[in-house]
């Protein structure tokens, strides 16, 4: 065991901060898509449930493949590890900000509206800070998922903890196998814990209470 | 301050929601439109502050056609309450109050001011200002609810079915509240629902609807007394329409048609003698056509017995009577504002017909609180 971090010691950190970043990347960029594009399809239901059901059917692209298909267009590398994890990050947020927008309580938008909202102060207003208990579960579960799929990413030179999951597979050696996931289980659980204080953070203070009683 | 002019609302190609509809209403004045759901009356109401538009027409809010208003500022400036209460719930009171403030961007201190100045409105306590929602009773959001539509002193609030979430009891209590912060703040209110005892209750006129034509529009009395047909009776109900009859009974119908009387000329030895037979301390004095002349009371008798001989020499000439016409009403009020005894009842010649007296009241208000056997015959032979 010491023997192994010895050698393995500065390799480990460097590896589960290469996993982390490429994690987070992705899930920041999944954040900053699926939201609007969650808020946008609230707008239009009927085209929504088509849409979402597609990038349903995206997810369910085996995920080595889709890193695979990403080498002939963006070569191996972060990026492609980046661009592919993007897109499992996509549904569960999507799929939550939509559903959160549309179960807002239909009376409190139609009384913003009454009182004189634009369509974009109840978004930023009303909408948004009550569908966001929703959203941020949404968040939560793409993370922990991102972090376990991220070990993939060493199948296209995007390093992280894959690296040794690979190194072990390669050379027969279980200790790196465990070295790889064990630090990306904690990462994950990590994640999820932090995540968890944000939403409650999050929450606005008058919604506490009543999701508490649910 | 708001009119319609041949407002019409259709849906697609089907038949109008709201079909030629007109009807102008005065400023400071409380409408209640009510009607069967689907009449329209909740379009018609929310075609007012634009929420939906409207196909053909004009809608006027203080003469100024509001198609050309920019729909945002325009309901800024009306307020609304709907049933729903939708407040905010993840703004605090304070919030929730100044909201339409707040999109008008004013400053902090105003916004604090004017959620103090109103929550006085409804007698809740300042501390409220800083809790959340779900923290208040269902009749406390609803005064919320009713505040926020006050928060930029708005002439004209539209009010969609406010109290009708909320149990009998305190939706009674909020009426009677709200009904009183109208008369003082002297808004107009267009007020929609489908509860007749409401409208009758709160409405200073009663706009009654079916199938997106208005039938009726009336104050409530005037509803109740002529209804304008079969659906606004049926609408009513005949237990409204009978218990809205002491409104319209006359007093002819209920007065005593045998008054104690004398005529001119009698002496006041045998007016004392018919006092005393009769047991009255009062009598009714009349000429040999009938007509009233005056009165003679006992106290007058008293005085001047020894100087008179004839009850035309002491009686009272200045007396005050009521055509047997004019409403039960009109009459009991006037009775008990002068604080008579008993009012005589004339006919168009002023010939004396009868007499109410404060007897006959309570045995009026006796027959309406125990029944006097006429509803189940008026019920009886309206089914006939």
């Amino acid at each position: 065991m010491m023997d192994f971090f010895a050698t393995h010691g500065n390799e480990l950190i460097i590896k589960s901060w290469e996993h982390l970043y490429i994690s987070v990347a992705a899930i920041l960029l999944g954040v900053l898509v699926a939201i609007p594009l969650g808020i946008l399809l609230s707008r239009a239901p009927n085209f929504a449930d088509r849409f979402i059901s597609f990038v349903g059917i995206l997810q369910t692209i085996p995920s080595l493949a889709i890193l695979a298909f990403f080498i002939p267009i963006l070569g191996v590398g972060k990026l492609p590890a980046i661009i592919a994890l993007f897109f499992y990050s996509l549904l569960p947020i999507l799929r939550n900000t939509y559903i959160g927008i549309r179960d807002v309580n239909p009376g409190v938008v139609e009384a913003g509206k009454g009182m004189g909202m634009s369509a974009l102060q109840s978004i930023i207003k009303v909408e948004f800070p009550m569908a966001l208990p929703v959203i941020m579960a949404g968040v939560r579960l793409s993370t922990v998922y991102l972090i376990g799929w991220a070990t993939l990413a060493a199948f296209i030179g995007g390093g992280g903890l894959g690296d040794f999951i690979f190194d072990g597979l390669n050379l027969y050696q279980p200790s790196l196998i465990i070295a790889g996931t064990v630090p990306a289980t904690i990462l994950a659980l990590i994640a999820d814990r932090l995540l968890a204080n944000l939403e409650n953070r999050m929450t606005p203070e008058g919604l506490k209470d009543s999701y508490e009683t649910v | 301050m708001l009119e319609f002019h041949d407002v019409t609302k259709r849906y697609g190609n089907g038949k109008p929601a709201v079909n030629n509809l007109n009807l102008t209403i005065e400023k400071g004045e409380f409408v209640c439109f009510i009607g069967p759901s689907g009449c329209g009356k909740t379009t018609t109401m929310k075609m007012v502050n634009r929420l939906i538009d409207v196909t053909e027409g004009a809608i006027l809010v203080d003469g100024k056609n509001i198609k050309e208003q920019d729909p945002v500022e325009l309901r800024r400036s009306i307020g609304y309450v709907i049933q729903q209460i939708g407040l905010m719930p993840h703004m605090t009171i304070r919030e929730n109050i100044v909201l339409v403030g707040t999109l008008l961007k004013w400053r902090k201190e105003k916004k604090d001011e004017r959620a103090r100045e109103l929550i006085k409105l409804v007698n809740l306590p300042e501390e409220y200002l800083d809790k959340y929602p779900h923290e208040l009773s269902g009749g406390q959001q609803q005064r919320i609810g009713v505040l926020r539509a006050l928060a930029a002193n708005p002439p004209l609030i539209l009010m969609d079915e406010p109290f009708g979430a909320l149990d009998p009891i305190t939706r009674d209590a909020l009426q009677e509240e709200f009904k009183k912060l109208q008369r003082e703040l002297n808004k107009t209110i267009v007020f929609v629902t489908h509860d007749m005892d409401e409208a009758l209750k709160l409405g200073d006129r009663i706009v009654i609807m079916k199938d997106g034509e208005i039938v009726q529009v009336d104050t409530p009395e005037e509803i109740l007394r002529n209804p304008a047909n079969e659906f606004v009776e049926e609408f009513l109900g005949k237990d409204r329409l009978i218990q809205g009859r002491p409104d319209v009974t006359t007093v002819g119908q209920i007065m005593n048609s045998t008054p104690i009387t004398v005529k001119i000329g009698t002496t006041l030895k045998a007016a004392i003698t018919k006092m005393r037979d009769e047991r009255v301390d009062s009598l009714l004095i009349t000429d040999s056509d009938n007509v009233l002349r005056g009165f003679l009371d006992i106290e007058s008798i008293n005085n001047n017995y020894k100087k008179a001989s004839t009850v035309e020499e002491v009686m009272e000439t200045d007396i005050y009577s009521v055509s047997q016409d004019s409403l039960l009403r009109d009459a009991i009020h006037k009775i008990l504002r002068r604080g008579a005894q008993y009012v005589p009842i004339v006919d168009e010649g002023h010939r004396l017909v009868g007499i109410v007296t404060r007897a006959t009241l309570a045995t009026l208000v006796y027959d309406t609180i125990w029944g006097d056997g006429t509803e189940f015959e008026e019920i009886v032979a309206h089914a006939e």
